[in-house]
């Protein structure tokens, strides 16, 4: 069969190697997107030899190119002329060119490499009080003046069928400025070659340390975008990504057995020194499990996941029951985007996500009512800002500059993610810059920023945490993952469950999943760590909208604990 | 540009193949119109047209491949992708399971070109949209839905003298409506390759008289169940398991299919002997490609026959290396069922629960491949033989392979779509016992 992609653990054919980039916590991922990647990785059934969505194939050497920014001000002067010309009262013109290279590698062995390049114009528009969206990929100032009228012919006829104009909360122009992700090493200047020497030792460290199978891959992203509007602005952002999924897998053949570990690195918004393996970034815990922060040992890591994939086979297990629950931020991150992020998308609460995401039980009432969400202890925030962090860019898709704002304050629900149409809605004067499209050939519209609990206050290290639980779960990394159309039931797992009596860890376990319901959840935090233990997690594939869209996004947390958590055994027979 | 015909997608694809100085060449040509419409709280929200036509080649020197792609096709731009591909054949590193080009094949075309669902327009996508929105409005509910539909053309030609052709259309149309209050949720949801079946109208009652009746949710206690099931709610959970019937996996030891001790459960009773699924190109509901994306021609493949898993995938790497056949990937999974509809089930059903649909399943032990997610959009109790009430959603933690072992009867089978299946499939509506509810969700 072809793979089914939303799996974790065994895939079908060669796809193995790519599970983990399946295991998307969206609500639900796009078949296309999925069908795609597999396409790229050569491992498709389909019809597809090269995947549309990751763009045209090219040499290694032209990842490291930019477009000239006067070419781009030219194409966006020449979008902006049609569109006011043709009686748009708006206009915004993004020129975007998407680079992205893959190495994907098996044991010994490298399975591909892909470089990729999409390069293109979205040109959106307001006229009579609607929008209208049209992209070329021809660069060209004839293609694109032809796009944005194009653009305003589709807003004239969705004006027609539109109940209310839209209201778009005003931005000031910031005229000529750029920004760029704050890294130390561009990833796409290192030769391939390198990379793929690097991974195969990673590989091979792991084999030796006792994984049966081994597959890591690098995913490298390089969005260059430039954003111009009729607000007078003019945005040239260089914005850089990289990912470096690993797992490990063990084998009991006389017992028929199988366990999985993956990597405790998390996508981040950082150049290649994310991998150096800084010793400063590394996050002990009180049994020896190895977390990281702003950088990443592979290989260490993989080590690791070898001997714990092992460990698994034997461990004892879990008693279903109550549970105090110590969430590490590798697992956390998962939780937060699921049981918080989402909720909290305006689009989401007032309906327009129904068909597909669905709606949420945050409802607007529940702002007025100042709504306990979590414990006091609670307060997450929003920000498009944070170093390292994935939604980290100077300005939105929609030329707003990036902010931190609160969602949750001392537990009370006091906001919600907008962008420019929305924010009249909640009553602000401008948008939370929280708008972004996946190509240059989508629409921008609100997606996820970084959605982030604060750490603790109060001087609290993950040992002191842990000495105070009598009857607890220590959870790492993040597993499976489901969350209910309005966000309310969720259910996670993880990769490493370390049982935890009176005070101690004593033993790793094995077939846990928690259950819970979204603020009951968050008010049983009883304590969070202070911030020398703050790391963030994340996901490249958040999917959102109808065409489908994924996003990248964040979510920073210090170790947590939640008690009384409901903890069920996921082992099964099948006889 | 977008749709080719054959002569002139063979015209590019000889000249590419022609113009490749590599030790062999694939090239494949794609294109496509896809149109859709979007509405949301009773109001169309976005509507669109996108067309694509795209080229590929991939090349390969010895067991070194590169691959290269392009949207324009003059003799120049033609040259260019072509050396393109070379070049980064040249400095790939040798794939030591590469397997060379398919030889020349015989492709028997299949039915999945429509002319009724290629001629759809703007106006046909805001009537539908119209036809949803309207009724929902005078009985004050609230429609959410998504419509889309396509027409596409796939050729590929291989320095081997390999050549195919053909043309597609299809249509998804999904439709999630709610009571004002939003104590209630109904959704409908309909798959086809020819249009001329879809009856927006018709379909767009059954999501309201769901969302309607679902209003006044009762509690239950979770724990096992029988359930009815209709297709579309189990469908996400086949679809689910059949990702791991990959022979490689299993003779690795790391799938449901993996044999203690070592080897695979090929020709092992594995379900009820009621469960047979196939996959058949030229199902007359159901048609796909005539081939997969290898080229390897797709014919009718037995999977489970009563019970028996009687295929597994191998892919032509591990065929080769196993001493055993590579069939073609299937494009679709056909399940036998019986004649009888949903309601003809609930009717025989003394205590239950009707499944409208199931949402968010993920896997969470492959082990057994136990799948949890939840209900949701009409979820009602059954008593002798009727439905009573509306019940409130559960999360479940359920293996497929499990619930293929817990038949009560089987229904008629119908296509159904799932956004994150890649299979069209063909589902009986099931009556299933002991179907593991965990908890509930306050959702609806």
């Amino acid at each position: 069969m072809v793979s089914n992609e939303t799996a974790s653990g065994a895939l079908a054919a060669d796809a193995v190697t790519l599970y983990f980039l399946f295991r998307l916590p969206s609500f639900r991922r796009h078949a296309l997107q999925r069908r795609d990647f597999l396409a790229l990785t050569g491992f498709t059934a389909g019809s597809l030899l090269i995947p549309s969505f990751q763009g045209r194939a090219i040499a290694a050497e032209a990842l490291q190119s930019t477009l000239d920014v006067k070419i781009k001000k030219t194409l966006a002067d020449a979008a902006l002329g049609a569109a006011t010309g043709s009686g748009a009262s708006y206009c915004d013109v993004r020129v975007g060119r998407y680079l992205r290279q893959f190495v994907i590698t098996r044991e010994d062995r490298v399975e591909n490499v892909v470089n990729t390049e999409s390069t293109g114009v979205g040109i959106r528009v307001i006229a009579d009080g609607a929008w209208g969206f049209a992209a070329t990929n021809e660069l060209t100032t004839d293609a694109v003046a032809k796009a944005a009228k194009q653009a305003v012919a589709i807003a004239k006829a969705n004006a027609t069928i539109q109940t209310a104009p839209v209201q778009l909360a005003p931005v000031k122009g910031v005229g000529e400025v750029s920004w760029k992700t704050p890294i130390k090493k561009n990833s796409m200047t290192v030769p391939i070659k390198e990379k793929a020497e690097m991974l195969i030792d990673v590989n091979t460290s792991a084999l030796k340390a006792g994984a049966d199978y081994v597959n890591s891959i690098l995913f490298l992203v390089n969005e260059q975008k430039y954003f111009a509007s009729t607000d007078g602005s003019y945005i040239d952002q260089d914005i850089h990504r990289i990912w470096a999924p690993m797992t490990a897998t063990a084998i009991d053949k006389t017992t028929g057995k199988f366990r999985t570990r993956d990597g405790l690195s998390a996508p981040m918004g950082l150049g290649y020194e994310y991998l150096d393996g800084d010793k400063a970034q590394k996050f002990t815990s009180p049994n020896g499990v190895v977390n990281y922060g702003l950088s990443y040992d592979l290989k260490e890591d993989a080590i690791a996941a070898a001997k714990q994939a092992r460990e698994k086979l034997k461990a004892p297990s879990v008693k279903p029951g109550k549970y105090d629950l110590v969430l590490d931020p590798s697992h956390t991150w998962l939780t937060i985007h699921e049981s918080v992020g989402h909720p909290l998308e305006l689009d989401r609460v007032l309906g327009y996500e129904a068909n597909y995401a669905g709606t949420s039980f945050a409802t607007l009432d529940k702002r007025e009512a100042k709504f306990q969400y979590g414990s006091d202890k609670v307060n997450i925030v929003a920000d498009k800002t944070q170093y390292g962090s994935l939604g980290g860019v100077g300005y939105d898709d929609e030329g707003v500059k990036t902010k931190e704002w609160d969602l949750i304050k001392d537990g009370k629900l006091v906001d919600y993610q907008a962008i420019r149409d929305q924010a009249h809605i909640l009553g602000k004067k401008e948008s939370d810059g929280c708008c972004y499209a996946d190509s240059w050939s989508s629409v921008q519209f609100q997606r996820m920023a970084n959605i982030s609990l604060k750490p603790g206050k109060e001087k609290l290290s993950v040992a002191d945490m842990i000495s105070k639980v009598e009857n607890g779960i220590y959870i790492v990394g993040d597993g499976s993952f489901s969350i209910d159309q309005q966000r309310y039931n969720a259910q996670f797992g993880g990769q490493l469950f370390y049982e935890i009596k009176n005070g101690k860890i004593t033993q790793m376990i094995e077939d846990v999943a928690y259950q819970i319901r979204t603020p009951e959840f968050w008010n049983a935090c009883t304590a969070i760590c202070d911030e020398s233990d703050y790391r963030m997690g994340g996901s490249f594939f958040d999917g959102k909208g109808q065409p489908g869209q994924v996003s990248t996004v964040s979510h920073g947390s210090s170790t947590a604990r939640f008690n009384g958590i409901n903890v069920i055994n996921t082992a099964r027979s099948l006889g | 540009m977008s749709m080719l015909t054959e002569a002139e997608a063979k015209a590019i694809l000889d000249k590419v193949i022609k113009l490749s100085t590599a030790d062999e060449c694939t090239a494949t040509l794609d294109g496509s119109i896809n149109g859709n419409i979007r509405f949301a709280l009773n109001n169309v929200s976005t509507s669109g047209v996108i067309t694509n036509t795209q080229l590929g080649v991939q090349v390969a020197f010895g067991k070194r491949v590169g691959i290269a792609t392009i949207n324009e096709f003059d003799d120049a731009a033609l040259e260019r992708v072509v050396r393109r591909a070379e070049d980064l054949a040249k400095l790939a590193p040798e794939n030591p399971e590469f397997m060379p080009a398919v030889a020349k094949q015989t492709y028997t075309p299949t039915k999945t070109f429509s002319e009724t669902t290629a001629a759809i327009t703007p106006e046909m996508r805001a009537k539908v949209a119209a036809a949803s929105i309207t009724p929902c409005k005078q009985a004050k509910l609230i429609a959410a839905g998504f419509l889309s539909d396509g027409q596409s053309f796939a050729a590929f030609a291989n320095s081997n003298g390999n050549f195919g052709y053909q043309k597609s259309t299809g249509m998804d149309y999904t439709c999630t409506v709610r009571t004002e209050d939003g104590r209630g949720s109904g959704w409908v949801a309909r798959n086809l390759q020819d249009v001329s079946a879809f009856k927006p109208d018709s379909e767009i009652q059954i999501a309201m008289k769901k969302a309607a009746e679902s209003a006044e949710a009762k509690a239950l206690e979770p724990g096992k169940y029988t359930v009815v099931m209709e297709p579309a709610a189990s469908a996400g959970l086949i679809s689910f398991m059949m990702g791991y019937f990959d022979a490689r996996q299993a003779d690795e030891g790391r799938s449901f299919l993996s044999k203690k001790g070592g080897g695979n459960k090929l020709g092992e009773q594995v379900y009820d002997p009621r469960v047979t699924l196939y996959a058949d190109p030229n199902h007359p509901e159901a048609s796909v490609l005539p081939w997969d994306g290898e080229g390897l021609p797709r014919k009718r493949l037995p999977i489970i026959d009563k019970g028996k898993v009687v295929n597994l995938q191998y892919s032509r790497f591990w065929a080769q290396k196993q001493g055993k056949t590579a069939d073609a990937s299937p494009g679709n999974l056909i399940m036998e069922g019986g004649t009888k509809s949903t309601m003809d089930l609930v009717k025989s059903t003394q205590k239950g629960i009707l499944v409208t649909r199931t949402w968010y399943i993920r896997m969470v032990d492959p082990q057994t491949v136990l799948l949890t997610g939840l209900t949701r959009d009409g979820t009602f109790y059954i008593e002798n033989g009727v439905i009573k009430h509306p019940v409130k959603n559960f999360r479940f933690n359920e293996s497929p392979v499990i619930m293929l072992n817990n038949i009560e009867e089987l229904g008629k089978p119908v296509r159904v779509g799932d956004d994150e299946s890649p299979f069209v499939m063909m589902i009986p509506a099931m009556k299933l016992r002991d179907f593991t509810f965990t908890s509930l969700s306050d959702a609806v």
